[in-house]
């Protein structure tokens, strides 16, 4: 299914990362996944919030510079070969590219959940729907 | 509009003979009454009598930021100090400032300059005019309220900073012109879209913006983030204060007021004059000047002029816009380079923010060139290939157009700090 995916651009210097995340706490803002993606100088913090448009709104006024992206979320069986099997090969298949994803645990014993960018979005969600 | 047709659309031959009258009169009292002058023609082997004509001016002497400082404070007066009625001076970086004396007479020209630079500008009275250069010691702040006066426009003195203020004085006293540095106008702009306020609903038009070198890019991004026309201006303490030169609304060039202002552009090097149309410094001789004539004065900034006549009637020499100038320039690995370069590189690609800082640092012997720019939500993309697409995208573009590396450095929002007077461009780092 789609969900809301705030990223934040985050300097490469001290204490900038904890900042943020006070920012978040202050919301009383639950991060249900996070991934950090690392330039020389800078990361892009990409977060599943609770509420990511008060998350977003949060952040900005604390002067980051934050966007709003969707993404695809899945569930996916927490077992070997569960992420070939049910995501990227059946994306592959339909040529549908994908640009980053990220994993989480599902509280539900046997499946993991998994955050995707893909090209082509409505495709991929028919095509794991599957 | 213009305010002063007898003198603004003068036939060229009338003009040129005015300026001679003037300039031997002016050329007479500074060898009478400044030692200086007097020293400097005397060690040239020349005496006012040997300019007979307007090309006779390569004989003079230039007149330096330097020789300001080494008479300081007083040593350029040519009336008594009773006959000086109000002192300004620049905000000078280094050492002592610039001090500039008015006699009456003086500030009568300077207002008229300005009433004239208003005019030019498409100010009339009917307008309510924010005045947010500083007032004090700088001269623009009295220039444009004396101008904005004298036009009959109601100008509001709010002088700089305070820019919430700024923006409630807008929004409530209904301001059509806003007259301020071209960087506080997009400070205004930056502001305002934070308090959520909408500057189009507001009943602004005009913005009449000098006292910092600008490019034709950062017009552009001022005029597409308010509901403004940006009109140029230029001026400096050292000859009046603003006044000097200003645009018409056909963007030209900047009309030079000759009748007072006598332009010409030299080879920054070799100080030898060149002719219309060529790209060197501005060098200007003031015509009426009592209490602080200026002879040939190298302002550093780097212009070229043009004489045909212009579509608005003025057949005043028009410069061309102030982009760069002689002391701003960077000798980085041998080659020169403006600021301005790099902010134009930086204005044409899609998203970025005027708001960037060169650093000049040098590591093992060699210089090292670093530009910072701010990521706003309009460049940044949640996809690390897209953000180093950017990233390479300006390095390629600052590299060919200078011929020497660069590091693009990505840095948050406000990471740059905002200043409400001139803007700071560059951190040189090279202890040379
Ligand atoms: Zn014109």
């Amino acid at each position: 299914m789609k969900i809301r995916q705030v990223s934040v651009f985050v300097e490469n210097k001290p204490g900038r990362l904890v900042e943020m995340l006070e920012v978040l706490k202050g919301q009383k803002m639950n991060i249900r996944a996070l991934c950090i993606s690392e330039g020389s100088d800078f990361g892009i913090v990409r977060m599943i919030l609770s509420d990511p448009a008060k998350g977003a709104d949060a952040i900005r006024k604390a002067g980051f510079t934050a966007t709003e992206t969707t993404v695809l979320h899945s569930e996916m069986p927490d077992e070997p070969g569960g992420l070939l099997e049910t995501v990227a090969k059946p994306l592959a298949e339909a040529g549908i590219n994908l640009e980053y994803f990220y994993a989480f645990i599902n509280p539900s014993p046997g499946k993991a959940n998994i955050v995707l960018k893909v090209s082509d979005p409505d495709r991929a969600e028919q095509v794991l729907r599957r | 509009m213009i305010w002063n047709s007898k003198y603004e659309t003068m036939p060229r031959g009338e003009l040129e003979a005015l300026q001679l009258e003037r300039l031997k009169a002016q050329l007479s009292r500074v060898y009478e009454k400044v030692p200086f002058y007097r020293h400097a023609f005397q060690q040239q082997g020349i005496t006012p009598d040997s300019i007979r004509s307007l090309a006779d001016m390569s004989k003079i002497p230039f007149t330096t930021k330097q020789d300001f400082r080494d008479n300081y404070p007083f040593g350029l007066l040519a009336v008594p100090l009773q006959q000086v009625c109000r002192l300004h001076a620049s905000s000078g970086t280094t050492g002592k400032p610039v001090v500039a004396p008015y006699t009456a007479n003086d500030l009568r020209m300077w207002t008229e300059v300005m009433a004239r630079t208003l005019t030019s500008a498409g100010v009339t009275k009917d307008d309510v005019m924010q005045n947010a250069y500083g007032y004090g010691l700088f001269t623009g702040g009295l220039g444009f309220h004396y101008g904005g006066e004298r036009v009959g426009a109601a100008v509001i003195p709010t002088s700089t900073g305070n820019t919430k203020r700024q923006l409630m004085l807008i929004q409530d006293i209904g301001t059509t012109v806003l007259t301020c540095t071209p960087s506080y106008t997009l400070i205004l702009a930056e502001a305002a879209a934070e308090i959520g306020m909408d500057l189009r609903l507001t009943k602004l038009r005009l913005g009449i913006c000098g006292a910092e070198p600008w490019t034709e890019q950062m017009r552009t991004e001022i005029e597409s983030k308010l509901p403004i026309k940006a009109m140029d201006i230029y001026g400096l303490t050292e000859v009046v204060g603003p006044g000097v030169s200003v645009e018409c609304p056909h963007r030209c060039g900047l009309h030079i007021f000759e009748d007072h202002f006598l332009p010409e552009i030299v080879d920054p090097q070799t100080g030898a004059r060149l002719p219309n149309g060529q790209k060197g410094e501005l060098v200007l001789t003031t015509l009426t000047k009592e209490a602080l004539p200026v002879i040939r004065f190298r302002t550093r900034d780097i212009a070229s002029l043009r004489a045909e006549p212009c579509q608005c009637g003025r057949t005043l020499v028009r410069m061309t816009k102030v982009t760069g100038r002689t002391d701003d320039m960077l000798k980085i690995r041998g080659v020169n380079v403006f600021p301005s370069q790099i902010e134009s590189i930086l204005l044409q690609v899609e998203g970025v923010e005027p708001h960037y800082l060169i650093i000049v640092d040098r590591e093992r012997h060699l210089d090292d060139l670093e530009v910072w720019i701010e990521v706003s939500e309009a460049v940044f993309s949640d996809e690390m290939r897209k953000m180093e697409a950017l990233q390479k995208k300006v390095k390629d573009e600052v590299e060919a157009t200078l011929g020497i590396g660069v590091r693009i450095k990505l840095v948050e929002p406000k990471s740059i700090a905002r200043t409400e007077g001139k803007a700071k461009r560059v951190v040189d780092r090279r202890e040379l």
